[in-house]
């Protein structure tokens, strides 16, 4: 397995520490991993935005031009990467802020109203951990109780009261495609 | 037969290869005296610096590092924080001090490096040859400013000790001359003063003296002097600018 | 083995207090800066010295001068700084004192970007400042190999009496990988009785100097700088290879570089080309005759960089026109994707089917 992830978004969507957990996960989980935050020409702008490579044998290049999986959090984001996500790739849409459906037909796309599902649970912050469920359902990566032992790993102890919060985000965003294929996903969105 | 007069300790045999009529060689020999009385010479690290006195390593009989132009106060950092234990003290010339290496002294003295600097005013780049310094006078010819400094093309002089007593670091900032033995004497007191005060933690010290340079000057060794008390002292008075409380 | 995710910019730091470097002095500049940000919170926890120097001039002279003292020292910076740092690094190189220097480069010139570059090899590997020195140069092209590279700059410092530069780019520094710190046990550091910090009772005088006012005198010190710079190209050269035992076409590349085209080679295999990669670890010395031995039944070498063609110069200086050499070479802070590589080493592979 070797896959590569782009992550992207605008500043305070936590998308940096969404890929950092990510990959934090797959080194508890024995897996080569690499991040890599915003580099080069055509990432620059607006947005924040990271790389992620997760592979069962050692990494060669972890810079990611055609990932095979792209988190756009964001209009801009979806705008500007839509085009790099590799053919049959998967694309993870925050419905509740990208308000047009994708040009590309031969990819698999997951619409995740990232924003909605968050004020359901009064916090905004956790729209990054909504997004990682929704991913890690569809895309297993790496097991969503890695990515707990990694928070609490990351996050310093003065902020382990979040660490529920952050789990019931992460089955939320899961649950959208809990007996769900895309196509049924894109009917709802659409 | 008591013996009055005798090489300080801290010098080398070597002869020093100034000019006649030069202050380096009183101003080292005071240097050596104030190790000497402070029993410092076996832990004293000594930065030379570029000009005249880029031999000093050669004549101070002590470790030494050899320093960039300009870049002592820097060096000085770098061998007291990694060895705090040392006595360690930058002996630099105007245009090594006050023009390439400006920032260098500022900061050392922003930060209260606990080093000592000793600055010789000469008002003149004496090693190259004459040409025209930051300390240089209004009016001075210089190789390089030959009609006379003007303020039009080449600005006004800059005061060190003034300059630097704007800051909080120094603790202890001084003018000297040693044109004569009265001076002599008190400019001795200040070096000894500045060296105590980096013995006893107090951070930056710095003592600057006013000095003559006949050759570049092209003045006898007795007009230089003159020259000195008539012109560099008007510019540049004698006194103590920054001295902090609570040391004797 | 305990692995920890970490940025390549922390773990040089990291590296550096376990390899026992208890002095650091720099000055900020992207992409590096998150390395003295580590330090400044670290080294005060091991009892060592940070500073914030007033500029790079500044801060490659108190290296200098902690270093004239005997600790282990280090500085870093990015390539404008590094620029900036090159009079003390020539003065350093001089006076045969041990440090380790680290450049994150970006790209130039001028005040150029601050997105990961390539294009400081040849002031890095021949030269930079003025005079006949040599700094021994380090590549390294993973977060691990930035860990075990600091570690061994060190010694190799301290074991030839010369400055060491670790020669990364910003993607290495800014990325994350796991990485195996080890136990920051170096043991005893070497002995160094040249080290001025006073005389302590010894009869000669310690003199860190690099002025030879003799014209003999300074042929001497040149002499012997020649002669030990011999002896680190004989003992000290490293390189990585891969898949180059059969290799029609051999990739030259290193850092960041050479893992994209380990890539490339790995997709050009798949079509049926026989590839291989070559991965200089030290840029100087140069690993001449590694690269002879992979390239020895290749019908050509591509180099790839991120510059204008730099270390290309020293391919073709070590196999001194047995092998053909191609380049290809993005600029600015232009990354070249493994894609374009692959498509590089098929041109290569037509051509050589063609001249058959």
């Amino acid at each position: 397995m070797l896959i590569k992830i782009l992550m992207a978004g605008f500043g305070g969507q936590g998308i940096m520490s969404m890929g950092q957990l990510l990959a934090y996960s797959g080194m508890l989980e024995k897996k080569a991993v690499a991040w890599i935050p915003s580099y080069g020409p055509e990432m620059r702008g607006g947005t924040a935005n990271c790389s992620v490579t997760i592979s069962t044998s050692p990494i060669n290049s972890p810079v990611v031009t055609e990932p095979d999986i792209l988190v756009a959090m964001n209009r801009p984001s979806l705008d500007k990467f839509e085009d790099a996500l590799k053919s049959g790739g998967k694309l993870f849409i925050n419905s509740s802020l990208i308000n047009r459906s994708v040009k590309r037909q031969d990819i698999e796309t997951y619409y995740v109203p990232a924003n909605e599902l968050a004020g359901l649970l009064s916090e905004s912050k956790v729209l990054n951990m909504i997004m990682m469920g929704a991913l890690l359902q569809v895309a297993p990566l790496v097991s969503p109780m890695s990515v707990m032992e990694s928070l609490r790993m990351m996050l310093p102890e003065s902020k382990h009261h979040l660490l529920s919060l952050n789990s019931r985000a992460l089955q939320m965003g899961a649950a959208v495609f809990k007996n769900q294929t895309a196509k049924e996903n894109s009917i709802v969105a659409g | 037969m008591a013996l009055v007069f005798d090489r300080p300790k801290s010098l080398t045999d070597k002869k020093f290869h100034y000019c006649p009529g030069c202050h380096h060689g009183i101003i080292h020999r005071l240097a050596a005296e104030a190790l000497d009385e402070l029993n410092i010479q076996q832990k004293t690290v000594v930065i030379a610096s570029v000009g005249c006195s880029v031999l000093a390593y050669d004549y101070f009989d002590t470790d030494a590092v050899q320093a960039a132009h300009g870049r002592a106060p820097a060096v000085a950092t770098g061998v007291k924080r990694a060895s705090p234990e040392s006595v360690v003290f930058t002996y630099q010339g105007d245009g090594d001090l006050a023009s390439i290496g400006m920032a260098e002294i500022v900061h050392a003295a922003a930060r209260s490096e606990n080093i000592t600097v000793i600055f010789v005013n000469n008002a003149v780049y004496g090693m190259t040859g004459g040409q025209m310094a930051p300390t240089s006078l209004m009016g001075q010819q210089t190789s390089t400013s030959p009609q006379g400094r003007s303020a039009e093309s080449n600005g006004y002089p800059i005061r060190v000790c003034e300059l630097l007593a704007t800051l909080d670091g120094p603790s202890y900032l001084a003018r000297v001359s040693v044109h004569d033995p009265k001076h002599v004497r008190e400019a001795k007191k200040a070096i000894l003063k500045a060296f105590q005060m980096q013995i006893q933690h107090q951070g930056f010290s710095l003592v600057e003296v006013v000095s003559t340079c006949p050759t570049n000057w092209h003045l006898t060794p007795v007009e230089a002097l003159e020259w000195l008390e008539k012109k560099m002292l008007k510019q540049y008075p004698l006194g103590v600018f920054k001295k902090i409380e609570g040391v004797e | 083995m305990s692995l920890v995710l970490k940025k390549g910019n922390e773990v040089v730091g990291e590296a550096a207090i376990r390899s026992g470097c208890r002095c650091y002095f720099g000055y900020p500049i992207t992409p590096q800066s998150e390395l003295p940000e580590y330090l400044a919170r670290r080294l005060p926890q091991v009892g060592g010295v940070f500073v914030q120097a007033e500029s790079e001039i500044a801060a490659i002279n108190m290296v200098y001068g902690a270093a004239s003292t005997g600790v282990r020292v280090m500085t870093s910076s990015s390539s404008p700084g590094i620029s900036l740092k090159q009079e003390g690094i020539s003065y350093i190189a001089a006076s045969q004192l041990p440090c380790v220097i680290v450049n994150i480069m970006r790209g130039g010139p001028g005040l150029g970007g601050i997105q990961a570059s390539q294009s400081d090899y040849f002031q890095a590997t021949k030269g930079g400042g003025h005079g006949d020195y040599r700094l021994i140069v380090l590549a390294p092209s993973s977060v691990q190999e930035i860990a075990d590279l600091v570690k061994e700059g060190f010694q190799l410092a301290d074991t030839y009496r010369n400055p060491v530069m670790i020669l990364g780019d910003g993607i290495l520094g800014q990325m994350m990988e796991p990485v195996d710190l080890g136990s920051g046990d170096v043991g005893e550091l070497p002995d160094k009785p040249w080290a001025a910090r006073g005389k302590k009772g010894r009869r000669s005088r310690n003199v860190i100097n690099s002025l030879y006012l003799d014209s003999e005198k300074l042929e001497q010190l040149n002499l012997s700088l020649q002669k030990k710079y011999r002896l680190i190209a004989e003992r000290e050269t490293r390189a990585e290879t891969y898949l180059t035992e059969d290799a029609q076409i051999v990739v030259a590349a290193y850092g960041m570089t050479a893992r994209i085209c380990k890539e490339a080679v790995d997709m050009v295999r798949k079509k049926g080309i026989r590839a291989g990669l070559f991965r200089p670890i030290t840029l100087w010395p140069y690993p001449e005759k590694e690269l002879r031995l992979a390239a020895q039944h290749s019908q050509a070498v591509l180099t790839v960089e991120m510059s204008a063609g730099q270390m290309v110069e020293d391919v073709r200086l070590s196999l001194n026109g047995e092998v053909p050499v191609e380049f290809y070479g993005r600029l600015g802070s232009m990354v070249p994707s493994a894609g374009e590589v692959f498509e590089e080493i098929q041109r290569i592979s037509k051509k050589i089917g063609e001249v058959k």
